[in-house]
Parts: structure tokens; C-alpha cells; sequence
């Protein structure tokens, strides 16, 4: 099957200005290779800092105006500049944002899901709201709420309510499970699981490889803003002997699970 | 529940009438300090060019009529005593009570400083946003300048600029006063007040843009480059309905409570507006007080003032916390593990959002 989404060799540069007018450049990502499929769940997975959520950004055309990009971007085998994935945003590609910090903060919820609906092209946003919260247990009551009303749990469940009002062809899903239940976590990933099967192609943006393992056909590994490995989930086994590159089988090595072993890296 | 509501707001309420009359008590001991040691001699400005007519034996009679010789601290005692049963006193200057002084001109002044006050916050609102949204541009270097020139630049000055240009230039606007020099008080035409109201209440309104422009303009910027804007547009939002649906309400939240808080610099900025053109309200009647020695106007002048700015401040409170939930006192709810989560699980830190930054300060920015 052809590739939806192939990223080749991207790199983003932040243009910042110190002290008078010296320009100085910041290396953010130095070379990100990812593709995704319809029907397939790719994880994207690598330490804090790595660039993970900036590569999801980056796809959805939203980078601040200080990025530089250099590298392709292809969607649906037609390279994309950032101005053409903003296009697509919203129609063909969707971000699933990791924190309540991507709601606003001084409108209610209902307003903020009616707006998704609308902008989703829903007829009736009103009914649609309710029923998108209604579909992840999320009462009626909710609408009236604000963000900071919310516990982690419920914001993001609207978030994902909000994100799939409008089935995407594409969903990059930004740390969706950080900080909640083991229960949770599990029914959040068997959803975009889901969503592959029905033939989205979808990118969890991790760093909780264990969990990923379950639901993705594939691990991007990423490190200081390059990837580094493709592996297939089931190379993640016993000492992790089967994986091809040395970090990640570090990165294997050093889960809980796995005895927080660390003497592979250096 | 609804019990407990009430007596909350019952409670605020009284907490807020307890610290309006700690202030005025505040207000009116400082102002009555200052204008006993106020250079001025009170009979000297109060007989005037004649004052060599009268010899010392009638200065000393009426000094002792209006017992100036007495302590200060027994003065106040007395004014004080007079206040807490209704009564400001008679003011000198205009030989009326001052209530009736207040009762005439403050209507006058209310105008004035709400058309600058209407004409500065929506004005100033707009730029802001235009500001903000096109940051970086032409349009944003343009309101910035002349933001910045108008924040620098002092009302009366402002004021004779506009009154040399239109009223003595162009002879569109009258150069002074409220109404018609010469025209019996029934046959002022309401026109006839606008046309005299336009050019004082632009001074004043264009004195107190540039605050609310430069807010606005930040708070935009701050609201375009959160991440609820990131995630509205990942749906396909388009600049426009950023704007309209993401920003407006982030932007106003601020920019509300400024221009309530902005209430005082307005007063003050009226006192020297009205000077400038000539326009019979209560900051002419401030300045005639102060140099009069008219120690119960300025006092009743200066405990309305008070009243008016704690109010205006009080409104801005509830306005602001209307607009931005997170500063109400709504009772929280929603966080009672309703969904199903074990209330003692460790909560992602982003639950909590952190408290909104960027907002003005509302402190320090007094009489100017």
C-alpha cells in the first residue's frame, strides 16, 4: 500500500535574536524520517526533547513563523509546503493535542466542541457535540463546563470527541496517554487502533513504548531530533537482541520491566 | 448550596462596603492634611484683588468665621462629624453647598468621560487586535508608534494641538465651554452640546488609547500563539475564525479590566481636559477649588472621586471575572471523580492550568 504521509529528512531550524540584532539559528530537528499508511498505527517514540511532538506540528503546517524547514513533506504523493498542510488541516489531517492547555481556557466546553462540529462540517453542531461527548461518556453537564473544570481524564476525552468529529484521513495523536490509568490507556490506544482499521492512518506520538507495543505496526525511534530506527513491535522481545540499532535496544533495555538496565548507553 | 452562595456574595459585598469606607477615611484625613498645609491662604484667595481694601481686623474676623484658627485635628473633627450626618459643607468658591456644586457639574463631566471612555476602550480594543493579530507588520509598526507617541504625549498638550487644528484652523469646533456662549439654557440644542462635547472627550479619549492599545495588542499576541489556537486551526479554522472565535474573548478578559481600572487616570486627565477648553465640569471645579482654598469642594470633590473609582474598579472585577472564569469564585465542579477516575491518581500537571499571565497590572496606575 502507498504511503499517506511520508516525511523525508526534515529539519527545523528556529531563528531567534540574542541580545541586538545577532541572529541565531537553533536546531530543533536535524533529520526526521517517518511514513504512515492508511490502516496502519505507527508509533513515534523517543525521550522528552527528542522533537516528537514538533514532527506532528510540523506535518499539520503549525510551526511558528520563526521555524525554517528544510526537507519534504508528502501527503497523498504530492510534496506539501507548510502552507498546503495547513490547508489540509482540519480537512484531511487532524491533530490530537496532549494537554488541557489546547482547550481554551475562557470558553465553555460545549461552545469549543460546537465550533469543532462546525468547523467539521457537521449539520447540526449542536446535536453533534452531544453526541461525540455522549460517545465517551461524557454527560450533558460537560458542555457547560470550562477547561480548568475538567480532570486530565475528561479533557482528554473531549479533545478526542473534538479531534474525530470529522473521520481524518490522517490523525497525529500528541502524547495521548500520558498520565492516565493503566485502564485507560489501554481503551485510548484500542480506539486509534480502531481508527487504523477503519482505515485512518495514525501516529501516536509516545514515550510509553511498552503500551504502544500492543496496537502500532511500526516504532519510529527518534533521538535529539533525528530518527535513529524502524523497528517492528514484535522485534521488542526478551533482551531485545532483535533489533537492529544499538538505541534502541538500549531503549528497550532500560524499561522497568526489563531490569532499568542502562550500561548500553552511553 | 444556594444558602451558601448567598451568604458568600452576602459576605463579599459587605467585605467590599467595609473597604470602600477604611479608603474614603484614608482619602479624606491624607486630602484634608495636604490642604492644611497648602501654601494658599484661604482668605487671600477667597477676597481676592480687593485684598487691599480690607485691613487685618477683617481678615481676622472672617479667618475666625470660618475657624481657621482652630487646631487642623479639630477642623477635621468638626467637617467630619458634618459629613457622617450628610453634610459636605458650603463651598466658598461658588457660595452653594457643595452637593449642589457636585449635583451640577457632574453630570457635565460624566459625558465628557464617558464618550472618551467608550471612544478609548473600543477604539483602543480594535487597534489592539488588528495590532496583534498582523504583529510584526506595517499595520502593527503603525499603531505602535503612534501608540507610543500618544502615551507619551500629555493631555493638555494633546488638547491645544486639537484646539488649534479644528477650532481656530478649521473652525469646526467650538473653542470653549459646554454650550453656546450667549444662548439662553432652553435654547441649547442637544447638537449644539455634542458639538461642544466631540473635541474634549477626543482629547481625553486619545490620551487614554495608547494603554489599551499596547494591552489588547500583547494579550492578542499571547492568545495567538497559545496552544488552543494551534489545536483550532489543526481543524481547519482560518485566521479569521482564530480571531473571531479563539482570541476576541482571551484579548477583552484584560483589556476590561484595564480600562475600568483606567477610571482614575481619566478623572484625572478630565481635571486638565476641562481646563484646556473652558468645559464647566467637576475637574474645572477641582482646579478652581484647589487654588480657591475651597477645603469642603475639594474634599467632597475628592470623596466622590474616590467613590467613583472604587466603584468603576468593583464593576471591572465582576466584568473581568465574567469574562475569564478562571479569576471567578464559581464553585468548582466537575472535579468529584464523576467519570469514573480514582480521585487519587496523579492527576496530569496540565490539569491545572497556570494562572493567566500577562495581564495588567491594575496597581500604581493612579491619578495622573
Amino acid at each position: 500500500m502507498s504511503a499517506l504521509l511520508e516525511v523525508r529528512g526534515l529539519e527545523v531550524d528556529f531563528v531567534q535574536y540574542e541580545r541586538g540584532l545577532r541572529r541565531r539559528s537553533v536546531p530543533a530537528l536535524t533529520g526526521m524520517d517517518l511514513t504512515a499508511s492508511p490502516g496502519e498505527v505507527v508509533a513515534l517514540v523517543g525521550a522528552s526533547g527528542a522533537g516528537k511532538s514538533l514532527l506532528a506540528h510540523a506535518v499539520l503546517g503549525l510551526l511558528p513563523p520563526n521555524a525554517v524547514e528544510c526537507g519534504t513533506v508528502t501527503y497523498d504523493g504530492v510534496p506539501r509546503d507548510p502552507a498546503a498542510r495547513r490547508r489540509l488541516a482540519g480537512r484531511e489531517t487532524m491533530l490530537l493535542p496532549q494537554s488541557v492547555s489546547f482547550l481554551d481556557p475562557v470558553n465553555p466546553v460545549g461552545r469549543q466542541v460546537r465550533r469543532s462540529a462546525r468547523l467539521a462540517g457537521r449539520s447540526d453542531p449542536r446535536r453533534a457535540a452531544e453526541e461525540a461527548l455522549a460517545q465517551r461518556g461524557l454527560g450533558p453537564e460537560v458542555l457547560r463546563l470550562y477547561p480548568h473544570e475538567l480532570s486530565g481524564g475528561m479533557a482528554r476525552r473531549v479533545m478526542v470527541a473534538m479531534a474525530t468529529l470529522r473521520a481524518p484521513r490522517l490523525l497525529l495523536a500528541d502524547e495521548p496517554t500520558t498520565g492516565l490509568p493503566p485502564e485507560t490507556v489501554r481503551t485510548t490506544l484500542a480506539e486509534f487502533r480502531q481508527l487504523a482499521d477503519d482505515g485512518c492512518a495514525v501516529v501516536v506520538v509516545t514515550h510509553e513504548l511498552l503500551a504502544v507495543l500492543d496496537v502500532a505496526d511500526r516504532v519510529v525511534i527518534c533521538s535529539a531530533g533525528r530518527t535513529v530506527d524502524v523497528a517492528d513491535p514484535a522485534d521488542f522481545t526478551g533482551d531485545g537482541s532483535r533489533l537492529g540499532h544499538p538505541f534502541s535496544r538500549a531503549l528497550w533495555q532500560a524499561l522497568p520491566v526489563n531490569g532499568l538496565h542502562v550500561s548500553g548507553v552511553s | 448550596m444556594a444558602v451558601d452562595l448567598l451568604t458568600a456574595r452576602l459576605r463579599g459585598a459587605v467585605g467590599r462596603l467595609l473597604r470602600l469606607v477604611l479608603l474614603l477615611a484614608a482619602v479624606a484625613a491624607a486630602s484634608f492634611t495636604l490642604m492644611a498645609h497648602s501654601p494658599i491662604d484661604p482668605v487671600d484667595a477667597y477676597v481676592g484683588g480687593d485684598i487691599a481694601a480690607i485691613g487685618p481686623e477683617q481678615r481676622a474676623q472672617i479667618a475666625e468665621r470660618w475657624g481657621l484658627g482652630d487646631p487642623p485635628l479639630e477642623r477635621f473633627g468638626a467637617w467630619f462629624g458634618q459629613l457622617l450626618q450628610g453634610d459636605l459643607g458650603q463651598s466658598l468658591t461658588f457660595n452653594q453647598p457643595v452637593t449642589q456644586v457636585i449635583g451640577e457639574r457632574f453630570p457635565a463631566s460624566l459625558a465628557l468621560m464617558a464618550t472618551a471612555w467608550l471612544l478609548s476602550g473600543l477604539f483602543g480594543f480594535s487597534l489592539g487586535v488588528v495590532a496583534g493579530v498582523r504583529q510584526g507588520r506595517v499595520a502593527d509598526r503603525a499603531i505602535c508608534w503612534w501608540a507610543y507617541t500618544l502615551a507619551s504625549a500629555p493631555t493638555f498638550w494633546v488638547g491645544l494641538l486639537l484646539l488649534y487644528v479644528f477650532s481656530v484652523s478649521l473652525g469646526w469646533t467650538p473653542v470653549c465651554c459646554a454650550v453656546p456662549v450667549g444662548v439662553l439654557a432652553e435654547d441649547v440644542t442637544l447638537l449644539d452640546r455634542l458639538q461642544h462635547l466631540i473635541l474634549p472627550a477626543l482629547t481625553l479619549s486619545i490620551v487614554g488609547v495608547a494603554p489599551v492599545v499596547l494591552h489588547t495588542r500583547h494579550a492578542v499576541i499571547h492568545a495567538m500563539a497559545s496552544d488552543h489556537v494551534a489545536f483550532a486551526r489543526a481543524q481547519g479554522e482560518s485566521t479569521r475564525g482564530v480571531v473571531v472565535h479563539h482570541v476576541l474573548r482571551n484579548a477583552a478578559a484584560p483589556a476590561v479590566l484595564l480600562q475600568f481600572a483606567a477610571l482614575g487616570e481619566l478623572f484625572g486627565g478630565s481635571v486638565l481636559a476641562e481646563q484646556v477648553f473652558s468645559y464647566p465640569g467637576l475637574g474645572a471645579a477641582t482646579t478652581a477649588a484647589a487654588l480657591g482654598q475651597d477645603v469642603p469642594l475639594l474634599l467632597g470633590i475628592v470623596l466622590f472621586t474616590t467613590v467613583f473609582v472604587f466603584v468603576g474598579n468593583q464593576l471591572g472585577d465582576v466584568a473581568h471575572a465574567r469574562l475569564d472564569p478562571r479569576v471567578g469564585r464559581r464553585p468548582s465542579r466537575g472535579r468529584r471523580g464523576r467519570d469514573g477516575e480514582p480521585a487519587g491518581l496523579p492527576a496530569a500537571p496540565e490539569a491545572f492550568p497556570p494562572p493567566p499571565t500577562g495581564e495588567p497590572e491594575p496597581a500604581g496606575r493612579g491619578v495622573r
